[in-house]
């Protein structure tokens, strides 16, 4: 059972790791960082995978931060490469 | 008993194993970013939630199956809320970036 557990967790880095090609190849920032998000979960589903195959407590915590810290980064990415308000003063015709 | 936990483990663990790959290949493959963000964060709730589901029974005893359902109810949050912001972003910035 461990054994498949490492090995299901090795399977979703490899596809993970596929996805990242999004990074190089994405047109716009956005995709960019929907990679990262990507990686994100999929980093977190790997340490649960692990954590149960290893029996390691401490995993599960480093889970939920890196979960949570994935958040951040796009939400600081948001911010940066399009903030709300000032779009919305360049484009008062639009909205 | 537990040859059916372990049973459901295995097979709960294998479709979160195929919507990581199907979210993967879409962010890989879909034409435009908002497609591309639709079929990643169906990654990101369905393949974690469905190993989440496959590790409860290995979780040692109630605090371990708390803390797993706090790590997928918190991701599914984010997720959901980051789509939200990115598809924002993706929408003001306009379709070229």
């Amino acid at each position: 059972m461990t054994g498949f557990l490492l090995s299901a967790a090795g399977f979703i880095l490899l596809t993970v790791a596929t996805g990242l090609v999004r990074i190089l190849r994405g047109p716009g920032d956005c995709d960019r960082m929907m990679a990262a998000q990507l990686l994100g979960t999929g980093a977190t589903a790997a340490l649960l995978l692990v954590a149960s195959a290893t029996g390691a407590p401490g995993a599960v915590d480093v889970a939920l931060g890196l979960a949570l810290l994935a958040a951040f980064a796009s939400v600081a990415f948001v911010n940066s490469a399009a903030p709300p308000e000032q779009n919305l003063n360049n484009e008062a015709g639009v909205e | 008993m537990s040859a059916a936990l372990d049973l459901l483990t295995i097979v709960a663990i294998l479709a979160g194993l195929f919507f990581f790959l199907a979210g993967t290949v879409g962010l890989l493959r879909f034409p435009d970013p908002l497609s591309r963000l639709h079929a990643l964060t169906k990654a990101d709730n369905l393949g974690l939630g469905l190993i989440v589901v496959g590790l409860l029974p290995r979780a040692g005893g109630l605090l371990g199956v708390l803390k797993l359902v706090a790590v997928w109810f918190l991701v599914l949050l984010a997720s959901a809320t980051v789509a939200q912001l990115i598809a924002g972003a993706i929408r003001r910035k306009g379709s070229s970036t």
